[in-house]
């Protein structure tokens, strides 16, 4: 079985911000061959590891990001191997790279005259901020990127002695790739009708700019500015807590306050079920909202009883909550129609009975270790065409030799 | 595969606008021939064929006119552009909704049910975000829509997927990261879950269900044939956590317990000095970052304080092993120095730093991504002209283009069933009465 973009050729030279679209691409089917310098990308030395041991092929950053891609080694500097890297080029689909101008232009690639050579090449940047017009020697980590691109100030706790938090897993080169994949594609379903390739400039900055959600639409409204809670949305105003510590010490989270009848039947029952009515006196308030037929939003600011239900029902969930194990209230929840979750930690959640049924977890033999690896598996479930991951990430100049005798084809 | 396919002239029409009154039409010529009849709302479906809208897809948005559209919770809901109130004034609909189509069909009817599958067969893309199944039991399963138009791209992006047993349980955005993890992975030390204080996993799933939609066009014009793509948001949030899943199951690790994770330190590669240090004002902040040995010289250069210069700092070792004694030092020094001009002074001397902007700062202060567009504005009817977020990508020949804003609960219903449908309008005033639209 072979993914949607079977055939597409790629050519990815391996960086931080390139590394992402570039599984992306290759785990849907695409042909991609990364590139990497004599030594080796410098991903490779970041961790984590396997074993805890440094070392260029037991980089898990590069077994992760690298699935489904064959690599190979060229000296770009060097004038042979700058010629090998244009051979490939020509027949190319895709060049996606997150390069330094200064070291685009030593490739002597340039947006603005690369089509009289390339003319069907479609050539995605992604840089930290944009290759049009940005300053080019302006240091970054995932950490300031996502500082001055707007999520963390969103992010965070009431307290604000605490400082605001950089949500973890080098999200910046995740919310950017997917903008440069969406745009390659873009460009590859207009190419088919033009026969012409162009250039793909993508920010990463501008990319978490516009992936703040509310803070960024409230700001364009009415110039408001929104505050970080914990662990629920950023608002202007003060909101009650949504997130509880349950009984065993994990946590849940809370949808919106229930507000049909039946909603509130559900909870008098879980109440009674869970042996909770003596310490809970308020369940008659929740049994006056069944007989009331539930309670509208627009009654709380002028029905003082609708206000007492809501907020009844509202203090039931998070009893119930701090009084069971957070996967049993998750469960409790959701089988009541209630919108409720639990917090779970990535090494948890891809074992969860739901992704364990639906197949989700993806394991991958390393055939020069023997090692098993369990990578994420679909985000995408193409039922004719399906996402996989057809190889592990290629060990250092693994396809060299291969790529520079026969090309772009596939063994 | 490189140049034109040979698929490229199988009869799919080369322009979905062709005809259409000049103010509908799209600006970007990208994806022109592409038509789209979009079920989908909120942010996770509505931020996916936002960005076809954006490169000049007909995005053809399909509400229901028995709820006035209020499926979608955004609809009319805050924030507003000024006092005025009612399903067409959400911020954040016009946001999300810019440069698409409306038209209502009510479902629950024979004759809505009709429409649809005559919408449908003038559509290459199908897309909605129900909760896994409901689409089918309206009846529409994947079976039917193939029935309907053989190579038809069908895409269903729902909390936990179309099969498996939560598929019926009901999620928005901050239950589908906190059940795929990254809640958990955001956090100071000691701390409860951060998680991310907003909708992260709207964002990221709607991205995701446009590049399947996209992927799956491609598959389509090089085959003729369409397909299914089934998304669930916490598989997708699931897949942005993977060197931590890696890590857990090649090293044999022991699940985290809350309280573990300090996301502002460095995880891969590691670092430190490595986090978000109080500045000058109220609640204001700085992020600052050494990669290596040769950042922290520099810094403890613009530091120029004895215990900076301590050459049993200059390790990445020591300073890792000593973190908590030089967060606190670095805090002390950072706090009584404004975030901005710190920023720039770290920057000039080559060391990662960045204040944490304010919407008000990164919006309208000056931009790190300059010359960029990246806040156009777009006319709404009612709301008038409003600003709404851009892309973040610049297509060299075929950019895109945002200037309409969300349309009005059924405003296109005269074009798109009338002219595109052939609908007369004897029929319309009928479809209107009987509440079939």
């Amino acid at each position: 079985m072979n993914g949607p973009l079977r055939g597409l050729r790629v050519l990815e030279l391996a960086g931080e911000f390139s590394a992402y679209p570039g599984k992306v691409l290759a785990d849907l089917g695409a042909n991609v061959i990364v590139v990497e310098p004599a030594g080796g990308s410098v991903t490779r030395s970041w961790g984590p590891f396997a074993g805890d041991e440094p070392a260029p092929e037991a980089s898990l950053q590069w077994r992760h990001y690298n699935t489904s891609k064959r690599g190979i080694l060229l000296d770009l500097g060097a004038d042979a191997d700058r010629e090998r890297f244009r051979r490939l080029l020509v027949d190319c689909d895709v060049l996606l790279e997150g390069l330094a101008t200064r070291e685009v232009t030593a490739l002597g690639l340039d947006p603005a005259t690369f089509a009289d050579d390339y003319p069907s090449l479609v050539w995605v940047s992604v840089t930290p901020f944009g290759r049009r017009g940005a300053s080019p020697d302006v240091p970054t980590t995932d950490l300031t990127l996502l500082a001055g691109g707007g999520p963390a100030h969103s992010c965070g706790y009431d307290d604000h002695t605490l400082p605001p938090v950089r949500g973890g897993g080098g999200q910046s080169a995740h919310v950017a790739g997917s903008f440069a994949v969406a745009s390659a594609l873009t460009a590859l379903l207009h190419r088919t009708v033009s026969g012409r390739g162009q250039h793909v400039d993508v920010s990463v900055d501008a990319a978490l700019n516009v992936s703040s959600e509310l803070a960024t639409t409230q700001y364009l409204a009415d110039g408001g500015i929104v505050r970080r809670q914990t662990g629920r949305h950023a608002m202007v105003d003060q909101t009650a807590p949504t997130q509880v510590e349950a009984a065993d010490g994990h946590h849940v989270v809370l949808g919106f306050p229930p507000r049909a009848a039946e909603d509130y039947a559900s909870i008098v029952e879980w109440i009674d079920l869970a042996g909770l009515r003596d310490d809970f006196p308020d369940v008659v308030l929740l049994e006056l909202g069944v007989e009331r037929g539930g309670v509208a939003v627009v009654e709380l600011a002028t029905d003082p009883l609708a206000r007492e239900i809501w907020n009844a029902s509202r203090d039931a969930m998070m009893l119930l909550a701090a009084r069971l194990p957070a996967y049993d209230f998750f469960l409790g929840c959701q089988r009541r129609g209630l919108v409720a979750g639990f917090v779970a930690s990535p090494e948890e959640a891809v074992a969860d009975p739901h992704l364990v049924a639906r197949g989700f977890a993806t394991e991958v033999t390393d055939p020069y270790t023997g090692r098993v690896e369990t990578h994420p598996g679909a985000p995408y479930r193409f039922s004719r065409t399906p996402w996989r991951i057809s190889r592990p990430a290629p060990r250092l100049g693994e396809h060299t030799e291969n790529v520079l005798k026969t090309g772009w084809a596939q063994d | 595969m490189v140049g034109p396919s040979s698929q490229a002239d199988a009869g799919w029409p080369a322009d979905r606008w062709a005809g259409s009154p000049s103010d509908l039409e799209a600006r970007s010529t990208a994806l022109r021939r592409i038509r789209v009849c979009d079920l989908s709302g909120q942010l996770a479906g509505a931020g996916a064929t936002r960005i076809l809208a954006a490169f000049g897809a007909q995005v053809i948005r399909v509400e229901d006119p028995a709820t006035s559209g209020g499926w979608d919770i955004v609809r009319g809901a805050p924030p507003y552009n000024d006092e005025r109130r009612g399903i067409e004034f959400g911020g954040s609909f016009n946001n999300h909704n810019t440069e698409k189509l409306g038209i209502t069909i009510n479902l629950r009817t024979e004759r809505g049910r009709d429409l649809l599958t005559r919408l449908i067969t003038i559509s290459d893309v199908v897309t909605e975000n129900f909760a896994g199944g409901v689409f089918a039991r309206l009846g529409f399963p994947y079976e039917r829509l193939q029935e309907i138009k053989p190579d038809i791209v069908y895409v269903s992006h729902s909390g936990f997927g179309a099969t498996g047993p939560y598929r019926d349980f009901r999620t928005w955005g901050p239950i589908v990261q906190a059940v795929s993890g990254l809640t958990f992975t955001s956090g100071l030390a000691g701390q409860p879950p951060a998680g991310w204080g907003f909708s992260y996993m709207d964002h990221l799933g709607a991205y995701a269900m446009a590049i399947a939609m996209l992927a799956a066009l491609w598959h389509r014009d090089q085959t003729g044939e369409g397909q299914w793509v089934d998304l669930a948001g916490v598989e997708v949030g699931l897949s942005l956590t993977g060197t931590d899943i890696l890590d857990h199951h090649v090293n044999r690790r022991a699940p985290r317990s809350p309280g573990s994770v300090d996301s502002n330190r460095a995880g891969a590669p590691v670092m430190a000095p490595h986090g978000i240090y109080p500045a000058l004002g109220e609640d204001r902040w700085i992020a600052l970052a050494c990669r290596d040995d040769a950042d922290w010289a520099r810094l403890a250069d613009a530091i120029g304080e004895p215990w900076a210069a301590d050459a049993r700092l200059a390790t990445l070792a020591a300073r890792l092993a000593e973190q908590d004694a030089l967060d606190a030092r670095l805090a002390a020094w950072t706090a009584g120095q404004g975030g901005q001009e710190l920023a720039d002074r770290l920057v000039a001397a080559g060391v990662p730093a960045s204040p944490v902007r304010t919407p008000a700062e990164r919006i309208d202060g000056t931009p790190a991504t300059p010359g960029w567009d990246l806040w156009p504005t777009v006319a709404h009817p009612d709301i008038g002209p409003a600003r709404v977020e851009g892309l973040p990508v610049h297509l060299s020949e075929t950019d895109w283009s945002l200037r309409r804003g969300a349309p009005r609960l059924g405003e296109h219903n005269r074009f798109v069933l009338g002219e595109l449908l052939g609908v007369g309008e004897a029929e319309l005033a009928e479809l209107t009465a009987e509440g079939v639209i």
